[in-house]
């Protein structure tokens, strides 16, 4: 009980142990829901579903929402219940801090907010554009792709970290000159 | 209840997909992994907590889901895939990845630390993201994504391997590699 509740308000967990917990998960959605956990399937939805309420017919109409239906369900819950997950997480061990600009960016650009918020905008679109490009992301792919032994998700997660690799060093090193 | 049911049943489907949405955020923010200090390090090299976090993930999960698999209670979803859209769209999402300094997944969870560029600046970036591509599909659709086909859809089937030495040899491959990593103290 004790060794639990010291768990639970722990600010991290060794990676090996939140990662096996993450292994374990992965299996019960197989089991319960037939469907790898994935994240970047619910940006659709909910971009379809914004869609909807400015547009229905236009929605309607596009090939891409009749395969990924636009409809709070499964795969849309997943998002917010990270958001629910992570929050609860650092309410029981205090770390909730409202930032703007995280200290690695800091150290090497800067504290200006506008920055940083400009090059994450430019980030989260491409990121969002190449999950839907590739059909899933590092949880998608990367994680559950692998476990069920795909030779497509095992690619894909190496051009993760390889273009991730590539485009950080540009970022920091080079241009940053950190 | 059978499993059948329980997968047939929407509304609880519904709930199902918020609780692990629960649990994975929480998970991600126990091991570190919605920090961007940990992701951009990652992608840095110097900080190699999220490949520990998903190659362990993946280790437990890939002996799990294929004892699974072994006596009928989850089937494979692996479909076939492509250098026009897996590699092509992975070296985008990387880019997208580095920018950002977190990924679809931990987005949602730095958020719910209190991240403010996770939240004006990856999440609705991610939703003009997902847009865009909506608009695109049906161009690239016909042009790339299916360019230049995998010729497998599964490792073992690309091996021409049994499965469980394919799942031995994976195994010892991550494990292998996790312990060159605390070897180098990284």
């Amino acid at each position: 009980m004790v060794i639990l509740l010291e768990l639970l308000t722990s600010a991290t967990w060794s990676p090996y142990l939140a990662g096996a917990a993450i292994g374990i998960l992965s299996c019960l959605a197989f089991l319960l829901s037939d469907r790898p956990i994935g994240c970047s399937t619910a940006f659709v939805k909910a971009r379809g579903l914004i869609g909807k309420a400015v547009n229905a017919r236009k929605v309607a109409a596009m090939d891409y929402y009749r395969e990924i239906v636009p409809q709070a369900d499964w795969a849309l819950m997943i998002i917010p219940g990270v958001i629910i997950g992570a929050y609860i997480s650092v309410l029981l061990s205090g770390q909730f801090h409202l930032i703007w600009v995280p200290s690695l960016w800091d150290q090497t650009f800067g504290s200006s907010p506008v920055l940083r918020v400009a090059v994450a905008l430019a980030g989260g679109i491409l990121l969002g554009f190449g999950a839907r490009w590739a059909g899933g992301c590092t949880s998608g792919h990367g994680i559950n792709g692998s476990i069920q032994l795909s030779l497509a998700s095992m690619v894909t997660a190496c051009c993760f970290f390889a273009g991730g690799i590539a485009v950080a060093l540009l970022l920091f090193r080079v241009i940053g000159g950190a | 209840m059978t499993l059948a049911s329980i997968r047939s049943d929407y509304r609880l489907q519904v709930v199902l997909g918020l609780l692990v949405g629960i649990c994975f955020g929480f998970l991600l923010q126990k091991g570190g992994v919605t920090d961007y200090n940990v992701i951009e390090g990652q992608l840095l090299l110097t900080d190699f907590t999220v490949l520990k976090v998903m190659l362990s993930a993946v280790m437990v999960g890939m002996v799990g889901f294929h004892l699974l698999k072994h006596f009928g209670y989850v089937r494979s979803h692996a479909a076939e895939g492509s250098w026009g859209a897996n590699v092509i769209g992975g070296l985008i999402f990387g880019a997208g990845f580095a920018l950002l300094g977190y990924c679809p997944g931990t987005v949602a969870g730095a958020v719910g630390t209190g991240a403010l560029d996770a939240l004006v600046g990856g999440m609705l970036g991610m939703l003009i993201g997902a847009g865009i591509f909506a608009e695109l599909y049906p161009k690239l659709q016909k042009t790339i994504l299916e360019r230049v086909p995998f010729p497998a859809v599964t490792v073992p089937e690309f091996l021409h391997l049994n499965l469980w030495i394919v799942i031995v040899l994976m195994e010892a491959c991550m494990l292998g590699f996790l312990l060159v990593l605390e070897y180098l103290g990284l």
